[in-house]
């Protein structure tokens, strides 16, 4: 390229995409965006999705990235474009996942003055992404998005807004993609401290009843592998949260499955009963220890690993915490176990495996599968027909819970949901942009009747780009996690939680060129399946299961309760 | 505990906002707040008096660090420190109150700025606390409006925020 050619802004956007490597965009084109688009338009590097709202687009670039260790790309217009983002950038910062969003913006000189389409993105997003900018002269254009990849991918990841002016993409400067990014106010750190570490490995050595406790952070950081070995030295119980499903085997005995809220007994029993816990990657938050006074009156040493000191001694006081990048730190930790000659308390540590045992003795999942579908039965076939081995995304409600406690994870980021923000309607735009980033994987969406109605339209984007997916709705006509709330604590006034005037999903489905089942026989669950499996691998199937309306999750940590004060199935 | 946080932060517009927002946000509160740019234009510097907990001031030091305009955080009063405000007071002075006005202004080395037939500006430094304890001391029907900037501080001797 001769030296000195000039690029106008929206080719400079383009040049910095493939720069990236970015190999897809999710967008919605508009007024603002049209040079960004003409330029997509006359290259075909960069493919752009389009989606048919921009919060799906959003929701899409997200499961890019959970989906991969890629960074998800979406592209919006001003105004409503934006406003219309925001649920997806919020679902993301929850979920601290590197994303990286464009916005279009009106030209720099109407900032200010209501112009159509305009809204102050940079306030409005400023509360729900990791950093974002506004690009006000056309010559730091390449710099600021190289900046925003930079800042979504490393330290604790997160979504990163660039919002550029019309005008900015149509005027011209050299372009030159800078190789490297310094930010003198932002040094994230990596290697954990090594005295810090040392004392981690002594507690753990001296452990009686220890509890390992991870989180995003260990999948976020691809940390998997090393917790596994990690892990299986130590011969530790472990437990995983919702958003760390898959960072170790979950049908691996040390696994006590999923904690908090929904968590099973024995995991929930485990991590209140622990003399030494090791949390990794993970924030203590409200719906995983529940009540943090009740947490607190057993006393125990906690080690924290994260790559966010402020996400230390947050809601639960720590005694060993050591900021670093995840896997740094656990590489680091195991290098010292394998030199050490200390023994371990083996003689305790079989009382405590018995202990636990006998937890797991009660067998908190068990439900009964009579003449209405249960929802758990139908997660569970979905387990065996896949081979344990599918994607699957899944909505926010009852069906979310039950994926995480019946689908056994044993990789990480094959779990794909909306820990944090708990949105709703991001089921099947995840499952697109799974479907992007792992072309060739099976996908599932784990979804709910009323869930997927709020984002439904993208049942279209799926059959213009002919994503496979196959979309299990479990049917239970209520929003059926706020009718249990109800249920329990609101004396069964079910307050608008009745999903009345549902469509026919089948006929939905096919209406948008799809292929339609309605299953509401429980003999009919495994063979439906495994025909939308291999009779339809190639196409989207709606599976509309009929369930158990009364259906409810347990075991359950009431709000405010503590940990250890489960709701069981068997004590209604 | 009453706490003054120092902070260097780029000198970029919307910068102040991402800290007020933080501060708003995760219902921390703010006492006062001043900022203006350092001898290095790309830098300003921010003060801010707030309390809380240790725990919730630990939170403040570290979510301030999480910003990426944040350049550094100092919490000033965890050591020596000196702290100034600035205040503008016009007081009503006229008749038998325009000596006592200026008998006031002198007790507490104030100095008169604008003087006109029947009112004076009185400029006064120090602490926040020889602030309050000036206003407390004018008969309140006298004083006409104030102005404060806030608290401004730096550490005593060696400790030096810069980077
Ligand atoms: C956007 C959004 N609105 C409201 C809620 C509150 N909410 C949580 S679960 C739920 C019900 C979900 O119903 P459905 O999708 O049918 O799933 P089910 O619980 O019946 O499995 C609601 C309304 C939410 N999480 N997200």
């Amino acid at each position: 390229m001769a030296v000195n050619m000039l690029l106008t802004g929206a080719e400079i956007v383009i040049r910095c995409l493939q720069e990236e490597k970015v190999e897809h965009v999710f967008g919605y084109p508009g007024g603002s965006v049209l040079y960004i688009y003409d330029e997509l338009f006359k290259q075909d590097k960069v493919k752009h999705v389009l989606v048919r709202h921009e919060q799906a687009a959003v929701h899409a670039a997200d499961a890019y990235s959970r989906s991969s260790d890629r960074i998800g790309v979406a592209l919006v217009t001003s105004g409503p474009g934006v406003t219309n983002a925001v649920t997806g950038i919020a679902t993301a910062y929850m979920d601290s996942v590197p994303m990286v969003i464009i916005s279009g913006q009106v030209p720099t000189h109407y900032i200010g003055q209501d112009a159509f389409q305009e809204c102050d993105t940079v306030g409005i997003t400023r509360p729900c992404v990791k950093h974002n900018f506004l690009v006000k002269d056309v010559r730091e254009l390449a710099s600021t998005i190289k900046k925003a990849f930079y800042l979504a991918r490393t330290g604790r990841p997160g979504p990163v807004l660039v919002d550029i002016p019309k005008n900015i993409t149509n005027e011209k400067c050299e372009f030159d993609y800078p190789e490297t990014v310094t930010i003198r106010s932002y040094n994230p750190v990596v290697k954990g401290h090594s005295g810090q570490i040392k004392k981690a490995l002594k507690l753990l050595q001296e452990a009686k009843r220890p509890m390992i406790y991870t989180g995003g952070g260990v999948i976020l950081s691809n940390a998997a592998d090393k917790l596994t070995t990690l892990i299986r030295m130590l011969g530790f119980p472990t437990t995983q949260t919702l958003m760390g499903l898959g960072g170790f085997p979950a049908t691996d005995r040390q696994c006590l499955g999923m904690l908090g809220m929904h968590g099973t007994y024995e995991a929930n029993m485990a991590m209140q009963q622990c003399d030494v816990l090791l949390a990794i990657g993970a924030r203590f938050d409200d719906r995983v220890i529940g009540n943090p006074d009740h947490f607190g009156e057993v006393k125990r040493k906690i080690i924290h690993i994260d790559i966010d000191p402020s996400s230390i001694s947050k809601r639960v006081k720590v005694d060993v915490p050591i900021v670093g990048h995840v896997p740094e730190v656990l590489g680091e930790l195991i290098a010292l176990l394998e030199e050490s000659t200390v023994k371990v308390d083996s003689k305790a540590l079989s009382a405590w495996w018995s202990q636990i045992e006998e937890w797991r003795g009660k067998d908190c999942l068990r439900f009964k599968q009579d003449e209405l579908i249960m929802p758990q039965f139908v997660v569970q076939k979905l387990y065996e027909v896949t081979d344990g081995d599918a994607f699957v995304t899944s909505d926010v409600g009852q069906h979310q819970m039950f994926a995480a406690q019946f689908y056994k994870f044993d990789k990480p980021r094959r779990w794909i949901n909306s820990g944090g923000l708990g949105t709703m309607g991001v089921g099947l735009p995840y499952a697109m942009g799974v479907r992007f980033a792992n072309p060739e994987a099976t996908v599932a969406c784990i979804t709910g009747e009323a869930s997927i109605q709020m984002c439904i339209q993208e049942l279209s984007t799926c059959k213009q780009f002919r994503l496979p997916i196959k979309i299990i709705n479990l049917n239970n006509r209520y929003l059926g996690m706020v009718r249990q709330w109800q249920e329990m604590f609101h004396g069964n006034r079910y307050a608008e939680s009745y999903v009345d005037a549902l469509p026919d999903f089948v006929k939905l489905a096919e209406s948008y060129g799809h292929v339609g089942m309605r299953i509401e026989r429980p003999e009919d669950v495994e063979p439906a399946l495994r025909k939308a499996f291999t009779t339809y691998k190639d196409d989207l199937v709606f599976m509309d299961f009929i369930t158990d309306q009364t259906a409810n999750v347990f075991p359950m940590v009431a709000a405010g309760k503590g940990l250890s004060e489960m709701i069981l199935a068997e004590d209604l | 505990m009453r706490h003054i946080i120092s902070i260097l932060i780029e000198n970029e517009s919307g910068a102040l906002s991402r800290v007020a927002g933080l501060f708003s946000a995760r219902g921390y509160n703010i006492e006062t707040l001043t900022v203006a740019p350092t001898e290095d234009t790309s830098l300003s510097r921010m003060t801010i008096v707030t309390s809380g907990s240790d725990d919730v001031i630990e939170q403040i030091t570290k979510q301030l660090n999480k910003l990426v305009d944040v350049v550094k955080v100092v919490d000033l009063s965890e050591a020596p420190h000196v702290e100034r405000e600035l205040m503008l007071v016009k007081v009503r002075a006229a008749g038998k109150d325009r000596e006592e006005m200026k008998r006031m202004s002198d007790i507490f080395r104030g100095r008169i700025i604008d003087v006109t037939e029947t009112t004076y500006v009185i400029e006064l430094t120090g602490n926040s606390a020889k602030l309050d304890s000036f206003i407390e001391g004018l008969d309140k029907d006298l004083i006409l409006e104030t102005v404060r900037t806030g608290v401004s501080g730096i550490g005593r001797g060696d400790r030096i925020l810069k980077i």
